[in-house]
């Protein structure tokens, strides 16, 4: 794992009106880091200032080294690739492979390079027995796929979703959870811009929570998503592992470690039974 | 007769060569929290569409078998009748939202029936007491969060005082607290006023503790009807089991619950304790 990008005191505000209010964050490669908050915490002002399309006011953001304020989009685009929430904010070709050719044309691969891509990304993503129709023939899940499909075509070291399960249905879910597996298997870093907790709580390496501009919380996912009182900071649930750790703990049933997900809670009872068993031999 | 009630409904949008809704039967009664859930294109939305009529009227197609809404045809009774029976709720509050103030939108529809200035006056003024809207009437609202425009949303819908609310993915875009809030008064106006809703979701973690009612769609068909947590056991593997509900399926396996499906964290945790306090009382 190695640094990618550094946020340092990174400052910034629409018309005068604060959304980032010093802000320092590293991201790595390697890892699955998603930053949550509830809407306004200014989630996205962030991720906008990784590929330069904001700059900080104070603070400086390095990508590879390089500081954002010396770098043009384009460049600071090829390494880190950021997929908006909603698609059709970077979907314009006439066609679903147009849309992939595209976006590698613009990245400098040669067409016959760009088309033996477009072919393989296409079948990653099942999109392939769409890819001559249009773009908004697609529902919207699929016009996501096909964004975040775009982006992955040409490589980039870190990849920036932000919202990528915001109105998916469950095998979108499944699918989007499989690639972020993949892209960190393969060494890239992922961040997830997000407030499902659940989808979180399943991908997610490490976790920063943000409030009104601010990091209010950092760390490993599994401690900051069983911190009731850091969630509700940010005015989010604990997910329903760690909510239903806490009835157990309240009604006396006191787990050895906190669990996030199901198998871990399941694991964690089995022990704690086994360990009574025990004691009464 | 039912109020809403649909028999061998199929419906196919005009150049498309599948069907949207393929032989559709369901009926429904006031007080249900009808969850209708499935992949995307499934055919929930179009199915919405049926009760307020936007199949066939507004979106072209071929529709066969019967569509019943309140005694009335759903093929020969015109839309702005329809409305007064079902109010439509959208996943993005600003296509519905588009007046100067929330008073104003709450107005609108009443001022559309006709009705005389005094009456539109008197039910603006329950609406926004009832909706706890009365310190925000004056705002506009894109000045509101999404939340609070999904509220304002239903209250407006709701002030025309239909036995139906059909609601599209009400809170996609909206962070877990806010979407609760949503849902919680969706299930305040089914439980007080009796009112039928249908209510599209994926995040079953949030949605799932106040359905009735369980509609699973595939392909147009209804794959799944009833009781949620026999729906959930039938579809779990179309729609996802909520985390809880995962555990409950592993923790079974060893005997360390009963046989309940739980839908929440209180349940699941309800369910380990039973088992807890046979085992060592």
């Amino acid at each position: 794992m190695g640094d990618a990008i550094l946020v340092e005191d990174v400052h910034f505000s629409y018309e005068g009106v604060p959304a980032l209010r010093g802000v320092s964050l590293t991201i790595r490669t390697g890892e699955v880091l998603a930053i949550m908050g509830e809407n306004g915490a200014g989630k996205t002002t962030l991720v906008k200032h990784f590929i330069g399309l904001l700059k900080p006011e104070r603070g400086r953001v390095l990508v590879f080294g390089t500081d954002t304020r010396d770098a043009s989009v384009a460049q600071l685009a090829r390494r880190v690739g950021l997929v908006f929430q909603n698609p059709d904010h970077q979907l314009f070709a006439e066609s679903v492979e147009g849309e992939v050719l595209f976006t590698l044309k613009n990245m400098g691969y040669p067409p016959d390079k760009a088309r033996a891509i477009c072919d393989s990304i296409l079948k990653l993503f099942e999109l392939d027995r769409y890819k001559d129709r249009s773009p908004y023939s697609l529902s919207i899940g699929e016009r996501k796929r096909l964004a975040i499909a775009a982006v992955v075509s040409y490589n980039p070291d870190i990849l920036v979703l932000d919202e990528p399960t915001a109105g998916q249905d469950f095998f979108n879910k499944s699918k989007i959870s499989k690639l972020i597996f993949k892209l960190r298997m393969q060494g890239k870093g992922v961040v997830i811009v997000t407030h499902d907790v659940e989808f979180a709580a399943q991908v997610a390496d490490r976790v920063v929570l943000m409030a009104e501009g601010r990091v209010i919380r950092e760390g490993g996912a599994k401690d900051v998503l069983t911190d009731a009182e850091a969630l509700r900071r940010a005015r989010l649930m604990l997910p329903q592992i760690p909510a239903t750790a806490a009835i157990l703990e309240a009604e006396g049933v006191s787990l050895p470690s906190k669990p996030l997900l199901p198998g871990t809670l399941y694991l964690e009872l089995l022990e704690l039974l086994d360990h009574r068993w025990s004691e009464r031999e | 007769m039912a109020l809403v009630d649909l028999r061998h409904v199929r419906f196919r949008y005009a150049g498309s060569d599948s069907y949207a809704l393929n032989d559709v039967s369901l009926s429904a009664e006031r007080g249900e929290f009808i969850l209708l859930v499935g992949p995307s294109g499934c055919g929930k939305s179009t199915l919405l569409r049926v009760l307020n009529g936007l199949v066939p009227h507004f979106y072209e197609g071929e529709f066969e078998g019967e569509a019943k809404v309140a005694g009335l045809d759903v093929r020969s009774t015109p839309t702005h009748v329809l409305a007064r029976h079902v109010g439509m709720v959208f996943q993005d509050p600003e296509n519905q939202l588009f007046l100067s103030s929330v008073e104003r939108e709450i107005a609108f529809g009443l001022e559309n029936l006709g009705l005389p200035r005094s009456e539109v006056r008197r039910r603006v003024r329950e609406v926004l007491k009832e909706f706890n809207l009365e310190s925000i009437k004056e705002k506009a609202p894109y000045e509101l969060s999404g939340g609070q425009q999904q509220k304002v949303a239903i209250a407006s819908v709701m002030a025309l005082e239909p036995e139906i609310l059909a609601l599209d993915e009400p809170t996609a875009n909206l962070d877990p607290l806010s979407a609760l809030e949503v849902l919680t008064l969706v299930n305040r106006l089914v439980k007080e006023k009796s009112v039928l809703a249908f209510v599209v979701e994926h995040r079953l973690e949030i949605a799932l503790r106040f359905a009735t009612r369980m509609i699973v769609m595939l392909d147009g068909r209804v794959a799944a009807d009833g009781g949620p947590r026999e729906v959930l056991l039938k579809a779990g593997k179309v729609v996802g089991y909520p985390p809880v509900t995962l555990a409950h399926v592993l923790l079974k396996r060893k005997g360390l619950v009963g046989d309940g499906v739980p839908l929440t964290c209180e349940e699941l945790a309800e369910e380990v304790i039973a088992k807890w306090a046979m085992r060592y009382s």
